[in-house]
């Protein structure tokens, strides 16, 4: 088994679905890191079958937002000498600012994009919301 | 007594007041979709507007030295003509544009650019947009009371107030009726603000008569119309449900929202009204549409007396004369 050595200080994002963790390593932009990060893709899970991990060896800002918009069940556990010292409970978002963009060709963000993109949540169940311009509804991550 | 006196005088004072609060209360709000005015509020509006079309001469000066911009980035006919004729008729003044070739959008300046400009020149605006959600955009730059004329297959809400003046005319009330509305009823905007306002009342039904492609949107099915629990069905034929309705709403299949012109052509002349349907329908079932029409409804239904959608045109006047009242804070 691929062995990825545990951290002394900083994240381990665990339980994404697979396939999302790209889109989260992406949207940290930690393709740019100067410090080590490991992306796990389809890990083993016994509660998930497979799944994808994130480990981050530094204390980075994490918007809590986008990852209860990915998935709610995700964890994240912050690590200092090497021990977890706070796990942090996420929750689908109400409202989320500039994470995802309205879909409909039809909508004023697909020509005008100075100000915010807000979204309200519609479905917490599915994550689906709806745009707080057109009121066109999304499911930007759908529950697989 | 003497307290039961002043309890009375205060009483009155505080009636007096509160009417008064009222009509302040809506001084420099904008009208970006139906969900922005409170029951009580939409009321003062009709109110008005039912004062206006009994006798619209005492309103002839109420807005001298004001001055409405009408922003029409889309083509229209009655609504930008009853704004400005409701404007002029109430004394005041009028600037704008018609299309945006004619205006600083053709060098690509931004919605809000150009609405912080106009807010130097005008004490109100009217903006009618193809994008959907431009007006909201707009709204949020300036402190002018700004009005959606239409936002692509949005909303249209003073399209809304005109319905709704309409039916109280003809029935007193919007509660405890049946409502169906055919034709192009995902992007017909003034389907989706009439459904938004009509949601808050009791006792009403609505039948949604449209082919499948063009059923309403996901968000006025599930955030509205379920929501409040309104009884619907949504059916792809009319004749059989004509009988049961006290307004049908007809719509046209808009060619300006479809992306593929052979979409618009399979689906165009899918319900046409004529004086044989006629027949289904009750002897007061009303005929509404917020026009223009191309051939959803056949000219031979023009002279039944059922058919309301030329008043509506006329009522949509006034209506606008009393939400440029109130906004301004006039009265």
């Amino acid at each position: 088994m691929l062995e990825i050595t545990s951290i002394d200080k900083g994240i381990v994002i665990d339980h994404i679905q697979v396939g999302y963790g790209i889109q989260l390593f992406n949207y940290l932009k930690l393709e740019k890191a100067d410090y080590t990060v490991a992306l796990i893709h389809n890990a083993f899970s016994q509660k998930m079958g497979r799944k994808d991990i994130i480990k981050i060896n530094n204390e980075i800002d994490i918007d809590y937002n986008f990852l209860g918009l990915i998935n709610p069940n995700i964890t994240v556990n912050v690590i200092d000498n090497g021990k977890i010292i706070e796990k942090v409970k996420l929750e689908v978002p109400l409202e989320v600012t500039n994470i995802i963009k309205c879909r409909n060709p039809r909508c004023i963000t697909s020509i005008e994009t100075y100000f915010d993109q807000k979204f309200h949540v519609v479905d917490k169940v599915k994550r689906s919301y709806r745009c707080e311009y057109c009121d066109d509804i999304v499911t930007p991550y759908p529950v697989k | 007594m003497q307290v039961d006196l002043n309890g009375v005088i205060n009483h009155k004072y505080k009636q007096f007041n509160a009417k008064k609060e009222g009509h302040i209360l809506l001084k420099g709000r904008s009208l970006i979709d139906p969900s922005d005015f409170t029951r009580d509020e939409f009321r003062e509006i009709f109110d008005l507007a039912h004062q206006i079309v009994e006798n619209p001469e005492s309103y002839r000066k109420s807005c001298n030295g004001k001055i409405l911009a009408t922003l029409f980035y889309e083509p229209s006919t009655r609504t930008r003509f009853s704004f400005e004729a409701a404007m002029l008729r109430l004394g005041g003044q009028v600037i704008g544009f018609s299309e945006p070739n004619s205006s600083s959008a053709a060098k690509g300046e931004s919605i809000a650019d150009t609405i912080r400009t106009i807010e130097c020149y005008a004490d109100i605006a009217v903006m009618r947009h193809p994008k959907e959600g431009a007006p909201k955009v707009a709204s949020q730059y300036i402190s002018m009371p700004l009005i959606n004329a239409g936002d692509g297959g949005h909303q249209h809400p003073t399209q809304t107030l005109t319905d709704i003046l309409t039916i109280e005319r003809l029935k007193g009330n919007v509660e405890n009726k049946v409502y169906g509305f055919c034709g192009d009823l995902k992007f017909g905007r003034t389907v989706h603000s009439l459904i938004k306002f009509l949601s808050n009342y009791k006792g009403v039904r609505f039948i949604l008569i449209s082919p499948e492609e063009l059923r309403v949107p996901e968000y006025i099915r599930e955030e509205v119309i379920k929501k409040s629990g309104i009884p619907f069905e949504e059916v792809i034929e009319m004749e059989p449900y004509m009988g049961q309705l006290d307004f049908l709403y007809m719509t046209r299949v808009q060619r300006e929202r479809f992306f593929n012109e052979e979409d618009y052509i399979r689906l165009k002349d899918r319900f046409i009204l004529d004086a044989d349907k006629m027949k289904y329908a009750k002897k007061e079932t009303y005929i509404l549409h917020p026009l223009p029409r191309v051939n959803e409804i056949s000219t031979d239904v023009d002279a039944d007396p059922r058919a309301q959608y030329f008043v509506q045109a006329k009522n949509g006047m006034y209506v606008r004369m009393a939400l440029i009242l109130k906004l301004l804070g006039i009265y």
